[in-house]
């Protein structure tokens, strides 16, 4: 049996060039960058390529990019490194936010923050408006994601942060599921802290970064040695950062020809879903990721049928990796005002660079399979 | 012009080719590539599963149960974890923490960030060899003190502390024991049960896999608990939250896996390569040996050469890949806070070279070591005027110097 891979929000298979750059790196010594002699210092130029790499994609200055573990944990130093330096004030974070942005927000909230949630529509994007008449105060942090790990729905980060500007409050986007899908431009968003990591866009898993603006200080998550300007100690994963440089590099040359592609696939995908009596597809005519479709099948329990297409060689998710919504159903869409039963219905396609038409045909009639099986009194046709 | 000889596997080490042949098979589509928290397909699954085979794998060497294995991103972050997640949990319990000066800048800037956070922490003068004194440490542990944390062996000067004993005395007060063992682990025998060990940090680069990876070891009896560091997803059993990085934890499994089938013969060729060095450089003239030679893991030798300047010594051996102090504090021109706390003087912590020998170092490398060292430090000395100086029998430490 073919397996069709169709989770890539959840972690994409390394490119092979990727792979290729990063294998020089594990044969013979790779120095430790912070050592002074000749494979020390190899070692660190190689980072340091990998930073402006970075840095292309995401329209910073290398400068600016803080190399971490991961998104998650860019997530931690985002929010964590702002609160070690202002007083504890409100923090508002998207509905709709990844478990790492939201765990920390809460983890803070111990801390003495006042922790608010953004109202948003039923297409997940926030509403600025009516999100501000419920604040008791001015944020002095703002936290929302460029595009969101389930629903694929991007956010208008830059109107966003212009209001966070005008509120006096830092500006911080998850941006791990945007990178190398849609064109992002960090100097010209106005945002003050970014999240990215690799193993989301053809890259390694263990690697990620934060993008800083120079005009604010950070109080670092971990100490020790003060690698990364003093912002993240700890030797440098360097066949891992080398890694998400090329990772960075070649999604931002195939941005505009792989983002045309797989909008063309999802809009296969969703003619053959929306085909069906009663498939929703989540946030249809908002801006999303090209490669992203969450659906609603009504009175279809998505973990089942998850499993059952799994047996049937496509592994896709009823949700995010990383969320443990087993019982309740994700709280992407709770947020955007589903139904408990809507959201414990909700199947999530992400595709890829492998990707092709003949994965989506017969995906959508494994799809019509599991369907009549589950439901035979219905007539159903996916085409 | 020929690679340097590397000589610095304290700092970091190649990977082993049978690690890096095992990490590749888990990163491409070809591979096992998916994220080990996808509940609902093979992907994760067989992910998840080489995680656990890993797991085993760590936990094996160290003489831990696999549930006791938290994953991280390295030492620096589990040493991290350790002391902060410790002090944060058990901060009702008591405020004071007690470590040593010639620990590793991890566990150093962590305590002295816990200090401007309130905590207090008690910093322990070594002895000369560089070993600490029980009875110096039993008295500074206080009623109110909730944490010790002291290295297995110096990354420096590569002394073993005596761990179990530690361990026993910190048991016996109910004091949770922290050990960073970033520098032991696959280079001598760890057992945390006899050790009496709560916590451990390990990295894998310095085992021969891949950088970006290590792992705390948490007792589980008596349980330790920890605030986590990370937060997002409740990943590693809510202690330390993000996507697991497989192929660097199936590297780091498998780098152990080695380290613990090897250990004992690579261990007797080490201590031979040590020994031709040490044989080599020691009749050089005012030579001086930094660190217990007896408690000394094998392939650690550090030497201060008096009377030549430390830096241009690097510069002159550059065919040589050694450091002088950590990598971590190489880019500064301080001289070792390692050397210093054993009580050596500004001129000779300055005038060190830390050599280690590791895998892939032979009776050949060694050799053209010792022959480069001799060759460079007559060099230099016939350039230095205190040489000559102290040849002519003045006493410098009585030198009175004329200001400039």
């Amino acid at each position: 049996m073919t397996f069709t891979y169709l989770d890539h929000n959840a972690t994409t298979p390394l490119l092979p060039v990727v792979k290729e750059a990063m294998a020089p790196y594990w044969q013979g010594v790779t120095g430790n960058p912070s050592s002074m002699h000749r494979s020390g210092r190899m070692a660190r130029a190689a980072v340091e390529q990998a930073r402006d790499q970075v840095a292309e994609l995401v329209g910073a200055h290398a400068s600016q990019v803080v190399f971490t573990s991961g998104g998650t944990e860019a997530n931690n130093l985002a929010l964590k490194g702002m609160a070690g330096y202002h007083p504890a004030g409100l923090l508002l974070v998207g509905a709709t936010e990844h478990a790492s942005v939201q765990e920390t927000a809460v983890a803070l909230s111990h801390r003495g923050w006042l922790l608010e949630k953004t109202v948003v529509e039923n297409r997940g994007r926030v509403l600025l408006a009516q999100t501000q008449s419920t604040l008791a105060q001015a944020p002095a942090m703002v936290s929302v994601m460029w595009a969101n790990n389930e629903t694929g729905v991007i956010e208008d980060i830059p109107a966003l942060a212009e209001w966070a500007q005008a509120q006096g409050a830092v500006m911080h986007s998850d941006a791990v599921q945007a990178a190398g899908k849609v064109e992002i431009d960090f100097a010209g968003s106005g945002v003050q802290l970014m999240s990215v990591s690799a193993h989301k866009l053809g890259g390694p898993k263990g690697v990620g970064a934060l993008i800083v603006d120079k005009s604010l200080t950070l109080e670092p998550l971990l100490h020790g040695g003060g690698h990364e300007k003093g912002y993240r100690s700890g030797t440098e994963n360097v066949a891992g950062i080398v890694g998400f440089g090329v990772a960075a590099m070649a999604a931002q040359q195939h941005l505009q020809t792989e983002g045309r592609r797989l909008r063309t696939l999802r809009q296969q995908l969703e003619r053959g879903l929306l085909a069906v009596t009663g498939i929703e597809v989540v946030a249809q005519d908002a801006e999303r990721l090209p490669n992203t479709v969450c659906f609603i099948i009504p009175g279809v329990d998505a973990e089942m049928l998850v499993n059952k297409l799994d047996r049937a060689g496509f592994a896709v998710s009823s949700g995010s990796a990383c969320g443990s919504h087993k019982a309740v159903g994700s709280s992407v869409l709770a947020a955007m005002g589903y139904a408990p039963d809507m959201a414990q219905a909700a199947l999530r396609v992400s595709l890829g660079q492998g990707n092709t038409e003949q994965d989506i045909e017969r995906f959508l009639t494994a799809l019509a399979a599991q369907l009549q099986q589950l439901m035979p009194g219905n007539r159903r046709s996916l085409a | 012009m020929s690679k340097p000889i590397y000589l610095d596997y304290s700092a970091t080490t190649p990977c082993d080719p049978r690690v890096a042949e095992k990490l590749c098979q888990y990163l491409t589509m070809d591979g096992e590539f998916g994220n080990p928290a996808s509940r609902s397909h093979p992907y994760g699954w067989n992910a998840e599963a080489a995680v656990e085979r890993a797991r085993e794998q760590v936990a094996s060497l160290i003489c831990a149960n696999p549930r006791e294995i938290v994953w991280t991103s390295g030492a620096t972050e589990s040493n991290n974890l350790a002391i902060k997640g410790a002090a944060h949990f058990y901060k009702k319990r008591g405020n004071h923490i007690v470590t040593v000066k010639t620990e590793h800048k991890a566990v150093l800037d962590t305590c002295r960030q816990l200090e401007r956070e309130g905590f207090e922490v008690t910093y322990l003068d070594p002895e000369a060899n560089g070993l600490v004194d029980l009875g110096k440490l039993d008295a500074a542990m206080r009623p109110e003190t909730i944490l010790v944390s002291i290295m297995h062996v110096n990354n420096e000067i590569g002394v073993i502390q005596d761990i179990a004993a530690i361990g026993k005395l910190a048991r016996s007060k109910n004091i949770i024991f922290h050990c960073d063992a970033a520098q032991s682990a696959g280079k001598i025998d760890i057992d945390v049960d006899a050790m009496h060990v709560d916590l451990m940090s390990l990295s894998a680069h310095k085992v021969y896999g891949p950088k970006g990876i290590g792992v705390l070891y948490v007792r589980r009896k008596p349980r330790i608990r920890l605030q986590a560091q990370i937060h997002g997803g409740g990943h590693e059993r809510g202690m330390r939250s993000g996507t697991l990085a497989v192929h660097q934890i199936v590297g780091m499994g498998e780098a152990f896996r080695i380290a613990k089938e090897e250990m004992a013969t690579e261990a007797e060729r080490l201590r031979g390569l040590r020994d031709r060095l040490l044989d080599g450089l020691e009749d050089i003239e005012e030579v001086y040996i930094n660190g217990d030679l007896d408690h000394r893991v094998p392939g650690n030798l550090n030497i201060s050469f008096n009377y030549v300047e430390g830096e241009s010594l690097i510069m002159a051996l550059k065919n040589l890949a050694v450091s002088s102090g950590s990598a971590c504090t190489s880019a500064s021109l301080e001289p070792s806070y390692v050397l210093r706390a054993l009580g050596r003087s500004d001129e000779l912590a300055h005038s060190s070279i830390r050599f280690t020998m590791g895998r892939f170092t032979t009776e050949e490398d060694v050799d053209h070591a010792i022959e480069l060292v001799k060759a460079k430090i007559d060099k230099l000395r016939q350039l230095s005027p205190l040489w000559d100086m102290y040849k002519e029998g003045i006493d410098l430490d009585n030198v009175q110097w004329a200001a400039h």
